[in-house]
């Protein structure tokens, strides 16, 4: 199960080596558990934790590139992380890494970690941190200018949304037993970023809402086979040309805010 | 004196945009800055705010020299400033913009928000949230207070930019032409507006093209014209110069 959004994207930082983290993140902790027997929970926090921190070091140099720039940057440092995986014969190179101990409870920790990432997120958007954030993301100049330290606030960002990303491969990595470089190409680190682009970038919801939809539509549509992908490819150019926002936009909560103030208000009259 | 600005020059490739500008700003009064298109006025307002590095001369805040300070720190020290072109941060809520101008005065990190057992609502984040609605009602806008910033009239978004960096509570606010689009009638509530600013005791540094505004109510006023400061006044004064009729209406 896929499960990674990001938060870089808040401050306007398009990141596509987010499954470079996952890969960091899921060998770092399937090294934990399988060369250094340390427990599941420890080992995937590790790599989450190893993960935050070279996000801390890309971060670094990253901050001063913007756009097209910045997405080339972190393009290239996937890659960097997949060669080098296929090529350490520490990790099994090119074969995989197998014999990562399955957890039973996996899918169940999975949720667990979706719920606490909601939490997260829905307190970070009413805190301090979280507008700071999105202010850098949409005039990075103003909010500059009336005092918010853009620089450790998209650092901050980018090694967080690192370490979220090395949390999910750690996961990912004890779900499937057997972890290859191959799983942690470019084409994955894309296919989140259509996830949060389609479910929507202006809220929390919309990547969590775009990942469970755009997960299950191939599984749907496997009855008509050959054309599933054809569809699929369909559907987000009609999306991006009908709701360029993605589905849940801010408008939608506002809405749904204003249902649920209404009926509150009913109730009580 | 809360600002002084000493000979200042700046260059862009070549282009002298400002040439040996002084002016100082004096505490808890209003300075008007006029000057025709191009004169230089924003391009000072910008090296005041850290946006620009000056290319020689001297910015002074309190006292102290502020060259090479970066922007967020110039607004902790108590610079406030708002944009010629108005840049609220439009996805967000009236209330969260003007929530951010708090930002540099208040400390909760990513740690302290995720890491708190209680649902109940943070005592700083409560203290920034009322110190915004106040910032609100004082301009007069409480009622939006949960409308996205770009869904209001233009009038009233500059007017939450004003909010927005009031609630940074600034001993200096520079407004950019804040008057630029507004009605006879919206500019008037302006000028009262500012008066009152003034009159807390925060000394407001003001470029403006509306003459009524920046006559009405400036104390002193400082006209630039290709650069260079041409003249320095009370406003009656400002009226009477030669050089400055003559910069704006060119020579009789």
């Amino acid at each position: 199960m896929a499960m990674s959004f990001y938060l870089p994207f808040m401050t306007g930082q398009i990141s596509l080596g987010q499954a470079g983290f996952m890969a960091i993140g899921g060998y770092v902790s399937a090294i934990c558990s399988v060369k250094w027997g340390i427990p599941y929970v420890p080992a995937v926090l590790i790599g989450g934790v190893f993960a935050g921190i070279v996000g801390l070091i890309l971060g670094l140099p990253a901050l001063r590139i913007k756009g097209i720039y910045l997405l080339l940057l972190t393009l290239g440092f996937g890659e960097i992380v997949r060669v080098v995986g296929i090529n350490l014969q520490y990790v099994g190179a090119a074969a995989g890494f197998p014999g990562i101990p399955y957890q039973k409870y996996t899918l169940l920790y999975a949720y667990g970690m979706v719920l606490i990432l909601i939490i997260f997120f829905s307190r970070l958007s009413r805190s301090r941190m979280g507008r700071a954030f999105q202010a850098v993301g949409s005039d990075e100049d103003a909010a500059e200018i009336i005092g918010v330290n853009i620089v450790s606030a998209k650092l901050l960002a980018f090694s967080v949304g690192a370490f979220m990303a090395g949390i999910g491969g750690g996961i990912f990595a004890h779900y499937q037993e057997y972890i290859e470089p191959l799983m942690f190409d470019v084409m994955h680190a894309i296919e989140f970023l259509i996830f949060t682009i389609f479910g929507g970038i202006q809220i929390f919801w919309g990547p969590i809402f775009g990942a469970l939809v755009l997960t299950f539509i191939p599984e749907f549509l496997r009855a008509i086979q050959e054309w599933r992908m054809e569809l699929y490819g369909a559907l987000l150019i009609v999306m991006m040309i009908v709701r360029p926002q993605g589905v849940i936009g801010l408008d939608t909560v506002h809405t749904l805010n204003r249902l649920f103030r209404n009926g509150l208000g009913k109730e009580r009259a | 004196m809360i600002l002084e600005i000493r000979d200042v020059v700046k260059y862009f490739n070549g282009f002298c945009a400002l040439s040996d500008v002084g002016v100082d700003v004096e505490e808890k009064k209003i300075h008007g800055l006029i000057g025709p298109n191009g004169a230089g006025k924003t391009t000072l307002f910008n090296l005041i705010s850290g946006m620009y590095d000056l290319t020689r001369g001297e910015i002074r805040f309190k006292g102290t020299c502020i060259d090479g300070v970066k922007p967020h720190l110039r607004a902790k020290l108590g610079i406030g400033r708002t944009f010629q072109i108005v840049r609220l941060f439009g996805f967000m809520t009236v209330l969260d913009n003007v929530m951010l101008g708090s930002h540099c005065k208040t400390k909760a990190g990513l740690s302290k928000t995720f890491f708190r057992f209680s649902i109940k609502e943070p005592e700083e984040e409560k203290a920034t949230r009322e110190n915004a609605m106040r910032w609100l009602a004082f301009v007069g806008l409480s009622h939006q207070a949960h409308e996205i910033a770009s869904n209001l009239p233009h009038a009233e978004q500059r007017l939450v930019e004003i909010a927005r960096s009031l609630a940074l509570d600034p001993d200096l606010l520079l407004l950019d032409e804040p008057a630029a689009g507004m009605n006879p009638h919206e500019t008037e509530e302006l000028i009262s507006l500012v008066s009152k600013i003034n009159q807390m005791g925060k000394a407001v540094f003001l470029v403006e093209h509306n003459m009524e505004l920046v006559m009405g109510i400036s104390h002193v006023i400082s006209v630039l014209n290709f650069g260079g400061k041409i003249a320095e006044g009370t406003p009656a004064e400002i009226q009477g110069n030669s050089e400055v009729i003559e910069a704006y209406l060119g020579k009789g």
